[in-house]
């Protein structure tokens, strides 16, 4: 048992040695390659080879700055750690010019730096103290985007399996339950089930076989923290899934990782095979006799999966469609055994809680929502990306302070959260804390933590037929409201969206959307109706416009648009004249153009070609 | 007559031998033996779901299902190209049906295929790709060609069907 | 176990721990309604007409599947729950074809049933139907896929009762349907035609092939001769159709009105039945003496034949070579009986009526040719007749009686045995010892009878053991299968029918919902036989007639021409 001790150590060591050499280190994160990263990485590693420089290239995960990827950061033998944001190939060879060459950071390019101890550079802003850092906690994604996560021996080195050490060496499985229970921790990916109680019943299920589930399925669109913490740091979610496998008695483990994530799975592979060679993961762990082996299922493509019955069934090779409960899975689960699932950020969330204990998560929080979440920030806000805060802070801090307010200095307008089963809510409520209960209140619900905010240009009605589209077509068809209702659902809402909508329409929205939901035989379909619910309380008013006035207010349904061309701004140029695919428009050169109704089909190929902005829809 | 076709089949049909193989005697690993056989033949085909049912000793109904309940699975081959035609109203109203027909005459396809015998092109009409101001429009893979005239089609896909990545700079939009 | 007290709309009511709402409902005199619910199978709850309002909960409750727990508030009837059922149904009706005047189903069908008692009069959605084309695929079911409701309830009799596996789930969501194995058709799937999938269909998504208008054709062509045979299970289970108990129709009664339908000579089956057992005996005896081909299986049961010859193609010289009672029969009309009668059997149309839609298939086996025309010309179910006497307006409990035709209509208890499963075990037994020598004083052989899957029991024939087996359902048979194919069967002689409870319970049957119906009908079985006079097939005179004016002996080669075949193997989509 001593090993792990002196090998941590002997890591550690090995870390801040190498913080002794130049480092220069890139996120490449799936985020992180979509914005480029790759090409920054083999740009850099172009330079660094011609010019022969002694440099350690390092590729981390994500720092949760979406808004600022490709991101890259130097670190000079003591120095701060300089964090460049928005690094493109030819920027960052200029910027290592400068800076490995002659010692002179880029501020124009820096995002904040963050000194470890040494003396910071003058006028540049610490990361922390920046408004995205400023009141975010870093527990799970504490190692994201700092360490290597093909390393194992950076996870050890920043206290990786010391959890797991302690839960073999020191404590008894109901002790490990007693811990998680008294943290408060709820689970992350949506119904917030506490998960000691999980664990507990998991425990007392009879059976010499249980499993223990890792979901990391994270299918809602604008969520990627799961992701996010599986590229950037996956052996915390070994570990979690490890120790509770010692507090339930089970000896296997899954990981359900959705099949769109491969970079995912690679670094989960990696993981795996690493912590095993090390006796970490298998047969007799640290030799404290339990053994613990964790496998991939890799999803096949359908969100359902999600709900844990169907991924069960999944893993199990059959149709993901989910069942009936009771029995829970902690009864009957995978393969009938008693079986724990829990999501990644769950998971991930353990060590932490076993390592500085219950009270120290327990601090985090409001009264019956403990700890930190993760929320993932899209849409129309200027600072995209991964925010870790306490639960129970405001959504205004959230969506102005962390994430910066709206882009373009548009009008905020809803924030959607908790995805396609969430709902969306307005300015009214912004001061709302984020916690578990408040937001099931507000009609929406925690999920797996995706915060899409919207601007005064989004339509409501139209955001609520995109999200029925997404449920409509995730279904899995075995109960007749969620397969039958959530169609009849989408096409009211497309048939207001094109103007036909009737008078009775938001009423038999209405009513069928309370029916699906009380009715349907699992989350998915419970929680379907959520968007539309959400924006009839809240936006009404949309709807009826729609209806009865034929407008959309946000001009974003098609149909519903007027495009005309303003006489006194147009100058005849004949360019929308040009581009019109439906030869809707008329008028002589030099002269004031108009726009045939009857022919125009709202594409707004001309409203784009005006150099004059002479066109506008309304 | 060239037969490499033959070997290219043969090939496959050994590589899906040795998976059937490795999951002989397990149990719940459909999942995993299709994503494998998808793998190896770019979709999973019918004789497939047989060949698993017999050595799998799992219903040919219940694979079936499997296979049509997963969004990754599919059951028809698919070209190498993905050819996807706009088929939104502006692209309608500027001659996309026509563009549609370029193309289904340059592949041969007939009777409602949508893919080309030689399984270098998929066709797929979408709805709206979102750039009307350029219709008709269609994009091969990544690559999007805007104000299509249907006698440009075959220069183009002739491009993607000898396998050169050289793009018509006039043409491409994206 | 616990006792758990609940309230439902205000009636307190005691039930067991583990009681699901909806039993503790029925037992409180409480209806709640069902769809994808079926009795004698796992609870789905798929289609969500059971909710319920459960005091405590957000989300209303499906009855089906939720447990009772202690003092549990239930309201079956409120405003939200008639509201969300009539809108579950509205769904449901808004993709249902609304054909129900010409529906096979009209006024046996659960949904419409449910539609009338929701008063559902007008649909808030506009109506979406699939347009599939109909699989006429078999000779036996027909399947309507557009007026699947996706209970799942045939998916699983067809993989769980019967393993056949013909039928699964294809597409996910709004395109979820249920289809034959690899979306081909039927015929291409290892169905075999059973027709439980159509008891277990609450709508007439499958159905049996009807042959209605083509026997009308038959009977009323003057230059025919329509000659029919009955089979021993169609006259308990008709009754039913008429309101009467099973069993309550007497034979003649039937024969009466078939004869008043318009049929020239009605023939009973059960002759060939008694026939049957002359001919299997001899070869589980020939089988016994020189240890070849045990376990003999029976061969009297058209789905058990093409299930063994779909499954294991590897066994089928484990079947006995004998045709069905129905195929003997067939065989034998248009030869013997039309030389008895002296009637050209080019004229004769040969029809049967069967609790069976697998005979349907069977009789369009193309080896079943033997008497040089097709043997048996068509088959109607139980379900047919019932509907024909009431197109013809006949209320055959109303009847008299008559008699059947001579030379093939008489028969023993032991034929009638043939209805039930054990039956042909049993037949087969009360003449087989007796071959031996000697009078049986007990010919009652209680352990092969009842509706437990697998029976068992032990003979002795010459003092030497001999073990028989005998199942129902095909996933009985499959364990029996799977011990023979292991070289582990203990067996010598097994029974199988591919119905729950044989022939009573067969796919042609009035609409059958468990084992409660089944057990009675099998009663009325053993009540028939034990009132007849005669009650060992080897009594029969008119077989004893047949061997000497016609067939020889037994197994002569007249008789292995007519009364014998062989199996080959069917390469489906298993």
């Amino acid at each position: 048992m001593h090993s792990l001790k002196e090998m941590r150590r002997e890591f550690q060591r090995a870390f801040n040695v190498s913080t002794n050499r130049v480092k220069v280190a890139i996120g490449l994160g799936t985020c992180g390659i979509a914005a480029g990263g790759e090409k920054v990485w083999n740009a850099v590693n172009e330079y660094v080879e011609n010019e022969g420089l002694d440099v350690d290239m390092m590729s981390t995960g994500c720092l949760g700055m979406c808004y600022a990827e490709p991101i890259m950061e130097v670190h000079m033998p003591g120095e701060p750690r300089f964090v460049y944001g928005n690094v493109k190939p030819e920027t960052a060879v200029e910027i290592l010019e400068r800076h490995l060459k002659y010692g002179r950071p880029s501020p124009e390019y820096i995002v904040g730096q963050d000194p470890r101890g040494f003396e910071p550079a003058p006028n540049i802003m610490e990361l922390k103290d920046t408004g995205f850092f400023k009141s975010q906690v870093k527990t799970v994604l504490g190692r994201c985007g700092i360490i290597d996560p093909e390393q194992i021996a950076h996870y050890i080195a920043f206290g990786g399996y010391e959890a797991l050490e302690k839960v073999l060496s020191e404590m008894s499985q109901i002790e490990v339950i007693e811990e998680i229970k008294r943290s408060g921790l709820r689970g992350r990916g949506g119904g917030g089930f506490p998960t000691g109680r999980k664990w507990e019943a998991a425990y007392n299920s009879p059976g010499p076989k249980k499993y223990v589930i890792c979901n990391a399925d994270e299918g809602d669109p604008g969520a990627f923290m799961d992701r996010s913490i599986l590229e950037g740091d996956p052996h915390s979610v070994l570990e979690g899934m490890a120790i509770c496998g010692y507090a339930i008695g089970a000896d296997e483990g899954y990981i359900y990782v959705r099949a769109e994530y491969p970079l995912a799975i690679k670094r989960l592979r990696k993981a795996i095979q690493d912590a095993e060679a090390m006796g970490i993961l298998g047969d007799n762990i640290l030799d404290s006799g339990f053994s613990f082996r964790i496998r991939i299922a890799a999803g096949a493509g359908a969100f359902v999966c999600g709900e844990e019955t169907a991924l069960m069934h999944s893993i199990e090779g059959k149709r993901g469609m989910p069942r009936v409960r009771p029995p829970y899975p902690a009864q009957s689960g995978l393969w009938g055994k008693p079986t724990n699932i829990n999501n990644v950020e769950t998971y991930a969330n353990v060590p932490g809680i076993i390592r500085k204990g219950a009270d120290w998560f327990a601090a985090m929080g409001t009264d019956n929502s403990k700890g930190s979440k993760v929320f993932a920030l899209t849409g129309k806000i200027r600072r995209t990306g991964l925010a870790e805060v306490p639960i129970g802070i405001s959504l205004r801090d959230v969506v102005f302070d962390i994430g910066g307010g709206i882009q373009n200095d548009r009008k905020f307008k809803a924030v959607q959260i908790g995805g396609p089963s969430g709902g969306c809510i307005p300015a009214s409520h912004l001061d709302t804390p984020i916690d578990y209960d408040s937001l099931i209140q507000l009609g929406a619900m925690m999920g797996s933590g995706g915060l899409v905010v919207m601007d005064e240009d989004t339509c409501m009605v139209d955001v609520a037929r995109y999200f029925l589209k997404f449920t409509q077509e995730e279904s899995c068809g075995k109960c007749t409201p969620c397969r039958e209702g959530t169609m009849r659902m989408l096409q009211i809402l497309e048939r207001i969206c094109q103007g036909q909508g009737g008078p009775e329409d938001i009423d038999t929205l209405e009513n069928l959307a309370l029916v699906v939901k009380s009715t349907s035989l699992c989350g998915l379909g419970q929680s379907a109706p959520n968007p539309v619910l959400a924006t009839l309380r809240y936006f009404r008013s949309e709807y009826e416009e729609h209806i009865f006035n034929k407008k959309c207010p946000a001009g974003i349904c098609v149909e519903l648009l007027d495009i005309i061309i303003d006489p006194a701004a147009c100058k005849g140029c004949t360019l929308c004249k040009n581009v019109c695919p439906a030869d809707a428009i008329t008028g002589e050169r030099k002269k004031p153009h108009s726009i045939d109704p009857e022919k125009c089909i709202k594409c707004q190929a001309c409203i784009m070609k005006c150099p004059f902005g002479a066109i506008t829809k309304g | 007559m060239c037969n490499c076709g033959e070997n290219l089949r043969d090939q496959r049909y050994t590589a899906l031998e040795k998976t059937l193989k490795k999951y002989r005697h397990t149990t719940g690993k459909i999942i995993p033996v299709l994503q494998e056989i998808q793998d190896i033949f770019g979709y999973v085909p019918i004789e497939a779901i047989r060949e698993v049912s017999r050595e799998l000793k799992v219903p040919s109904s219940e694979i079936y299902g499997v296979v049509t309940f997963y969004g990754q699975f599919h059951l028809q081959a698919r070209g190498k190209n993905i050819i996807r035609v706009c088929t939104g109203t502006a692209c309608h109203v500027q001659g996309g049906g026509k563009i549609l027909e370029a193309i289904t005459d340059y592949l041969g396809l007939k009777d409602g295929k949508m893919t080309s015998d030689d399984m270098m092109f998929t066709l797929e009409p979408v709805a709206c790709l979102g750039a009307c101001g350029m219709a008709p429009v269609m994009m091969v893979n990544e690559d999007a060609y805007g104000r299509l005239t249907p006698d440009e089609v075959p220069a183009i896909l002739a491009r993607y069907d000898e396998n050169r990545k050289q793009k018509d700079d006039e043409k491409c939009i994206a | 176990m616990t006792a758990i007290t609940v309230s439902i709309n205000g009636i307190k009511t005691t039930v067991p721990e583990g009681t699901s709402i909806l039993q503790a409902a029925a037992g409180a005199g409480v209806h709640i309604p069902t769809l994808c619910f079926h009795p004698d199978q796992e609870v789905k709850a798929n289609c969500r007409i059971c909710v319920v309002e459960v005091e405590g909960r957000n989300n209303l409750a499906p009855a089906c599947a939720t447990a009772v727990s202690e003092g549990m508030v239930i309201k079956t009837a409120t405003r939200r729950v008639l509201a969300a059922r009539r809108t579950i149904l509205e769904l449901i009706l808004a993709r249902h074809p609304q054909d129900c005047l010409h529906c096979s189903r009209n006024g046996t069908c659960e949904l419409q049933q449910l539609a009338a008692e929701y008063d559902v009069r007008y649909n808030r959605f506009p109506r979406d139907e699939w347009q599939l084309p109909l699989d006429y695929s078999t000779p036996g079911i027909v399947r309507d896929p557009n007026k699947c409701v996706l209970c799942h309830r045939c998916i699983e009799v067809c993989t769980a009762v019967q393993t056949v596996n013909a039928l699964g789930l294809a597409n996910r969501g709004y395109d979820t349907q249920v289809v034959p194995s690899i979306d081909h058709d039927l015929f291409e799937s290892p169905c075999v035609m059973c027709g439980q999938c159509i008891h277990a269909c609450p709508v007439a998504a499958i159905t049996e092939r009807d042959q209605i208008d083509e026997l009308m054709e038959a009977i009323s062509d003057p230059e025919k001769v329509v000659v029919t045979q009955i089979a021993p299970a169609v006259r308990l289970a008709l009754s039913e159709e008429f309101g009467g108990e099973p069993g309550r129709l007497r034979m003649e009664q039937l024969v009466d009105g078939l004869q008043k339908i318009g049929f020239d000579y009605v023939l009973h089956t059960n002759f060939a039945a008694d026939l049957t057992i002359w001919e299997e005996g001899h070869e589980l005896l020939e089988r016994l003496q020189e240890g070849r081909n045990l376990p003999m299986f029976t061969s009297c049961c058209p789905g058990w034949v093409r299930f063994a010859e779909v499954y294991y193609p590897g066994l089928l010289n484990h079947l006995s070579t004998c045709k069905s009672p129905q195929q003997m029969f067939g065989a034998l009309v248009k030869t013997y009986w039309a030389e008895k009668m002296g009637i050209d059997p080019e004229k004769i149309v040969s029809v049967s009526i069967m609790p069976c839609t697998a005979k349907k298939y069977e009789a369009v086996r193309p080896e079943m040719i033997d008497s040089r025309y097709a043997d048996v010309d068509m088959v109607l179910t139980t379900r047919e007749i019932a509907r024909l006497f009431r197109m013809t307006g006949i209320d055959p409990l109303k009847l008299a009686g008559a008699f059947p035709a001579p030379w093939m209509g008489e028969y023993t208890g032991a034929a009638v045995l043939f209805g039930a499963s054990g039956g042909v075990m049993e037949a087969a037994l009360r003449t087989v010892c007796e071959l031996q020598g000697g009078t049986l004083e007990k010919i009652d052989f209680c352990d092969v009878r009842g509706m437990k899957g697998v029976k068992e029991a032990t003979v002795y024939l010459n003092g030497k053991p001999v073990r028989v087996a005998v199942a129902h359902s095909l996933s009985n048979a499959r364990v029996l299968m799977e011990q023979v194919a292991a070289g582990e069967s203990p067996y010598h002689f097994i029974e199988v029918m591919a119905c729950p409870g044989g022939c009573i319970g067969g796919g042609g049957q009035p609409l059958t919902r468990t084992d409660r119906d089944r057990a009675r009908r099998m009663q009325a079985i053993y009540d028939e036989d034990r009132g007849r006079q005669r009650r060992k097939a080897h009594e029969n005179q008119e077989v004893k007639a047949l061997y000497q004016d016609y067939l020889g002996s037994v197994m002569s080669h007249k008789a292995h021409e007519l009364l014998h075949t062989r199996y080959t193997l069917k390469r489906k989509n298993t």
